[in-house]
């Protein structure tokens, strides 16, 4: 496939740093929507702020860069208007579970029919290194540095509690599996989120000495554990272990369908 | 003759970040002075991870089959 078809060739190269994960990312994205064979006027993608978010500045898509946290709102105001829009929002994982925490939530609540990728780096990148929700007890930031003391949110249990359609995790090492993640919660009819874990050399490996993004991408190959391995593993063996695979992938009806309905409700009544 | 897969690196686009050298399966590439060199492009089985793993739109590799029906 030609993945310069899907680029703004002019905004090219990325801002992305060596060893970001970021680009691996778009790349699966481009990948799937080819395989799909989705035209680029019936897709819009949506962001808040962070690295992740310059995603859909470099593709040629319907795009839409919005405020700090806020890209999951304009999304669910952008699908009820053009429900034939597939409708992409990616994001960070400060950007989707701080400043956008609560519309994450209700998001997932309603299963409004949008797909959520989560770029998870354990850090806010572009802003200097403060620490994020996902960060984990001990890691250093530059708001922490001596250790960061607040417990990370594991961001696919969240949305799963939340009540999201479909939820899986991969790791940017993990190509194969992230394609087939994305391919699956793009076909769904609902909310559904792939976390997808991504390296931050400059931000996070750096202050934590893990080192450039190849051995970042190393130790995620090396610390990947499947979901139903994971239920026979002791807490204990989990620490510091990723779980990868899908967590949810249930059949519900979605916000367009119930909002449908209450319009017939209310038109019955008022007839 | 063995066929051999088209690898084309983008200069301008790399950043040197090394993940083609070292998830290479082949070990295809080698790291130069400031981009990978295609030191031993015979053994390129065309499984296109490294395509798949640059994060900078840098690699293109075409397989062996394609390169041949594109010169026709």
């Amino acid at each position: 496939m030609d993945y310069l078809y899907y680029l703004r060739k002019e905004k090219m190269p990325h801002i992305w740093c060596d060893g970001c994960g970021h680009g691996i990312i778009l790349k699966s994205i481009l990948r799937v929507i080819d395989k799909l064979g989705w035209e680029k006027d019936d897709i819009a993608m949506v962001s808040g702020i962070g690295c992740s978010s310059r995603t859909p500045g470099y593709v040629d898509f319907n795009t839409l860069h919005t405020t700090h946290g806020r890209a999951i709102a304009f999304a669910t105001g952008l699908k009820i208007v053009k429900p034939n829009l597939h409708v992409i929002v990616v994001s960070g994982d400060g950007d989707a579970t701080a400043i956008g925490g609560n519309h994450f939530i209700h998001a997932a609540r309603r299963n409004i029919d949008l797909t959520v990728i989560i770029y998870n780096n354990y850090i806010y990148g572009m802003t200097g290194g403060q620490a994020s929700p996902t960060t984990p007890i001990g890691k250093k930031a530059s708001t922490a540095p001596y250790g960061n003391p607040d417990a990370p949110f594991d961001i696919s249990r969240l949305a799963q509690a939340a009540g999201a359609a479909y939820v899986a995790r991969s790791t940017v090492y993990h190509v194969g599996k992230t394609d087939r993640y994305i391919e699956q919660a793009f076909l769904k009819k609902g909310f559904s989120v792939v976390e997808v874990m991504t390296p931050c050399p400059t931000s996070y490996g750096r202050r934590n000495k893990e080192g450039n993004g190849v051995e970042m991408m190393m130790f995620q190959k090396k610390n990947s554990v499947g979901v139903e391995r994971a239920q026979k593993m002791s807490e204990e063996e989990l620490q510091g272990k990723i779980i990868t695979g899908v967590f949810v992938d249930k059949e519900q009806n979605n916000y367009l369908q119930r909002y449908d309905e209450v319009i017939d409700k209310a038109k019955q009544i008022n007839q | 003759m063995k066929k051999i897969s088209k690898i084309t690196i983008n200069e301008k686009w790399c950043k040197s970040c090394e993940i083609c050298v070292q998830f290479c399966p082949k070990k295809v590439y080698d790291m130069g002075r400031f981009y990978p060199v295609i030191a031993r492009p015979e053994d390129c089985i065309a499984c296109k991870l490294c395509e798949k793993l640059c994060p900078d739109f840098a690699i293109t590799v075409t397989s062996p089959d394609k390169a041949e029906s594109n010169k026709k």
